[in-house]
């Protein structure tokens, strides 16, 4: 029979004590993982894996990672949206596990959004 | 979706989007009677009577994004494929609750898959939902409570820390007989 042994539970309980809990604080990242009937079939629950891996990785704790249905574009599924605090939120759309830890190291972590797996970035030009 | 833990995630998904704030996700299995049962019940806002006897139409959805609802229309073809069957109560402003049945071991049973992701993703894509997971093979229990998680937590840390997480990934896990 599994049980939850709250004696781990306290162990982490005791390793954060004294931290300060910034993962209830303030968020410089926010990662949503489009989890509708569409993204979920297409594969959004490896890409919720692979981000909640990276994440772990990275210790980081100014990133919150969550997620929303369906946005209406299912062909492009499975999708994230990247909102870095003060800067345009970006789509990122037909993504496996690879892609998204390389949107992780880059966009998330250094600044850099990946246009290449991005929905699209500014606006239309005509040149 | 490939196997029953893609269904559980995407029902359940139904549920925090009609409003929910506790879901219990129940599975049962009885080698005995070759039944399976997945019972998922929600607080959320509920549906009428003329919605509920529509629900599983893949035309009919409540949202505006499109306009075809798949996510229960493919859990009860998931069920009849095994012999099973979907049914869907309701009431407006109590809840909804939704019951797959399938022939346990029937060729076409979908398997469990990857439960402990599907809970993980649910737990942290919903901060604001709690989530009552019980499972019941032969007799074997498993009972957990994210309120009694987060009561434990005691705010030195969030249900959402990624070492919590790793834990009850594997109690998850455990609790399936695959």
């Amino acid at each position: 029979m599994a049980k939850l042994r709250i004696e781990d539970l306290k162990k982490i309980k005791e390793s954060m004590a004294g931290t300060v809990n910034l993962r209830a604080g303030d968020q410089r990242v926010k990662i949503t993982v489009h989890m509708g009937t569409c993204g979920i079939a297409a594969g959004a629950r490896k890409i919720m894996n692979a981000l909640l891996q990276k994440l772990e990785k990275s210790g980081a704790s100014d990133i919150i990672l969550t997620s929303s249905g369906c946005a209406g574009l299912c062909n492009h599924e499975p999708m994230i949206t990247v909102e870095v605090r003060e800067s345009a939120p970006v789509k990122y759309v037909k993504l496996d596990p690879e892609k998204t830890e390389k949107i992780f190291d880059e966009h998330i972590m250094k600044g850099n959004p990946v246009s290449e797996y991005a929905l699209s970035m500014g606006s239309e030009t005509t040149y | 979706m490939e196997d029953l833990s893609l269904h559980i995630l995407d029902v359940v998904e139904n549920s925090t989007k009609a409003g929910a704030n506790l879901v219990e996700i129940n599975i049962k299995e009885d080698t005995d009677k070759d039944l399976l049962q997945i019972i998922i019940q929600d607080n959320g806002r509920g549906m009428d009577p003329k919605m509920v006897k529509r629900v599983t139409d893949p035309f009919i959805t409540t949202r505006t994004t499109r306009r075809v609802g798949l996510g229960l229309s493919m859990l009860e073809q998931a069920a009849q494929e095994a012999e099973g069957y979907l049914t869907v109560t309701s009431e407006k402003g109590i809840g909804t609750e939704i019951r797959a049945t399938f022939q346990a071991s029937h060729i076409d049973r979908k398997p469990f898959g990857d439960m402990g992701s599907s809970m993980i993703s649910l737990i942290l894509g919903n901060p604001g939902v709690d989530f009552i997971y019980k499972s019941d093979f032969d007799g074997e229990k498993t009972t957990i409570d994210t309120r009694a998680i987060k009561a434990e937590l005691d705010g030195t840390t969030t249900i959402s820390d990624p070492a919590v997480l790793k834990l009850l990934r594997g109690v998850f896990e455990e609790s399936l007989r695959n």
